[in-house]
């Protein structure tokens, strides 16, 4: 790793006999996004409290920026922004007062300007409890915006978000990225976490069960492809019909489905049958695994993790 | 000092927005007075000698003991502490700013109180304005030094009420609010030295009204000063950042010593 502003080294959480986190280490980039997936209690929680400086390890080093989340709380508040999975403002503070209460305590000029980007203009007088469950994430995400940190941790945030909100909390994160802010992000959204994170962790047990880039990781999966082909003739529906590679098949709506471990002889074997047969292309769809998939494979029971 | 001007603004204006503190602060204690104003002169011709002092004690312990610890282990349970933490904002001002915003409202109310008590209800003011003045920061610091203890102390906020009524219901009864505390058998009389109310109203009495003291009357004022020293300080010592309250230091018994004072005062004066 050429510059970690994250360095996690044999980290490990315990609440009495409970291992939450067991020695795991992992390093994240300036300017990186990235991910932390894991089912419910797979020790995500821990590990982001811990380098938020909300939690100390049991043992093992954490180090964000440079600081010790445990030991320099005050030079990390500076450092670090956070979008905590929660709501947690008191209800009857304003969007507007919510941002000039943290900017004062963070030292900087109050930034209305981030209310009105994540469509908050008009609630700027609103009182917390009076702001949807949306609003109030975006509220949220623009306070931990505000003093521009050089690390953001982001705890489901899209969660409750609207599509077009959603969408802009996307642009400001890549934004932050290109200005060289590192990005944790949590979440349980597999689409945005391949879409948006550079690397990815997958926690379970407390333990990482696999890290690298969301292509590597699908990659690494059992690696069958999904491939739906409609014709004109329905050739394809002949019984005893068999493919090079195809796993499984089933039909549905007109299609039919194979699933492939050898994409290439398989797409070419389709093909000459369906010339063969005279027949005519109408559809032809082939999805590669997605994370989701490789995710539920690795935390399924049985998984292979 | 901007941060603590912002913090200390938003946690004033939330005693009047917020309903549950809007009626502790205000609506409860003006609406009592109003109430026995009217009623109790007729039962008991003497209350109106001494309904300045009383329902300005009154007041004080709706807007500490009602009014503080709630929200305190409210804003710890749905983890705002955390967001707090985060944000830099420290847990002295997390402790003493509700503190000194209720203690805002109060004088508030105790203006309104004292202008009014003469005028509608021909009630006698204070002989003494600088020993008023005295016994109400007095008793005021003290009463919400002890209630933001509660709030630090306390694991949820069933537990509160509870903390909060074991020491505003006896306060009510024998802290010489309702009955002077001349007429309380001798035992009764000690044991009520226990409660900030009735070393408030021994001191207000005493020292403002110009009554005859139960007991030394700077006594009361010294004790009320130390007990509140005592309750700011443990309350900032054994604050915790946790949801679940479970990273307090020292052990929650250590809160009796706020009672210290007092005890020692029983023997002294």
């Amino acid at each position: 790793m050429e510059n970690p502003v994250i360095d996690v080294r044999d980290f490990r959480k315990t609440y009495g006999d409970f291992i939450a986190v067991d020695d795991i280490s992992f390093e994240v980039n300036q300017g990186e996004i990235f991910g932390l997936l894991g089912p419910n209690g797979a020790g995500k929680t821990s590990t982001l409290e811990s380098l938020e400086g909300l939690r100390s390890p049991s043992s093992g080093s954490l180090r964000v920026a440079g600081i010790d989340p445990t030991r320099e709380q005050r030079k990390l508040r500076n450092v670090i922004g956070v979008q905590l999975q929660t709501s947690c403002l008191p209800d009857s503070i304003t969007a507007e007062e919510a941002m000039m209460f943290f900017c004062a305590y963070h030292g900087v000029a109050a930034r209305y300007d981030l209310l009105d980007r994540l469509g908050l203009a008009e609630k700027r007088e609103a009182q917390y409890h009076q702001l949807s469950t949306g609003q109030q994430r975006r509220l949220s995400l623009a306070l931990a915006l505000a003093h521009d940190p050089s690390v953001l941790f982001l705890d489901e945030p899209t969660a409750g978000l609207d599509v077009a909100t959603r969408v802009e909390l996307h642009d400001i994160m890549r934004e932050q990225q290109e200005g060289g802010t590192t990005i944790i992000l949590a979440t349980h959204d597999m689409a945005e976490a391949e879409e948006m994170a550079d690397r990815i962790a997958i926690l379970l047990r407390g333990q990482i069960a696999t890290t690298g880039t969301p292509i590597e990781i699908t990659a690494e999966g059992a690696g069958l492809t999904k491939v739906s082909v409609r014709t004109q003739k329905s050739s394809l529906s002949e019984p005893g019909i068999s493919f090079p590679a195809v796993s499984q098949q089933t039909a549905k709506d007109e299609y039919s489905i194979y699933f492939s471990t050898d994409i290439g002889p398989t797409l070419a074997a389709i093909i000459s049958h369906i010339e063969t047969q005279e027949d005519a292309l109408i559809d032809l769809r082939v999805e590669r695994p997605s994370l989701e998939d490789r995710f539920l494979e690795i935390t399924s029971p049985g998984g292979d993790r | 000092m901007t941060a603590f001007i912002n913090h200390f603004s938003f946690e004033f204006q939330a005693g009047i927005r917020d309903k549950q503190l809007l009626l502790v602060n205000y609506l409860l204690p003006l609406g009592f007075y109003a109430m026995l104003a009217l009623i109790m002169p007729g039962i008991n011709p003497g209350f109106l000698e001494s309904l300045i002092p009383t329902m300005v004690t009154f007041g004080i312990l709706s807007a500490t003991l009602l009014g503080i610890p709630d929200p305190l282990v409210k804003a710890r349970e749905d983890g705002i502490y955390r967001s707090y933490k985060i944000n830099g904002v420290p847990s002295i001002s997390i402790v003493t700013i509700p503190a000194l915003t209720t203690m805002l409202h109060l004088v508030i109310v105790t203006v309104i109180i004292t202008v009014t008590a003469p005028l509608l209800f021909d009630a006698p003011v204070p002989e003494n304005w600088l020993n008023y003045l005295i016994a109400f920061a007095v008793m005021a610091f003290a009463s919400a030094g002890l209630s933001v203890l509660i709030g630090v102390l306390s694991s949820s906020t069933r537990m509160t009420v509870m903390w909060s009524q074991l020491i505003y219901l006896p306060s009510m009864l024998v802290g010489g609010l309702m009955i002077p505390s001349s007429l309380l058998p001798d035992m009764v009389l000690k044991i009520s030295q226990l409660l900030p109310a009735t070393q408030a109203m021994n001191a207000f009495n005493a020292l403002a009204m110009g009554k005859v003291a139960d007991f030394n009357p700077w006594g009361s004022v010294v004790a009320l000063i130390f007990s509140g020293i005592l309750s700011f300080g443990l309350a900032i010592y054994m604050f915790s950042w946790d949801s679940r309250n479970e990273g307090r230091r020292g052990h929650p018994i250590m809160a009796l010593l706020v009672l210290l004072p007092f005890v020692i005062g029983i023997f002294l004066f």
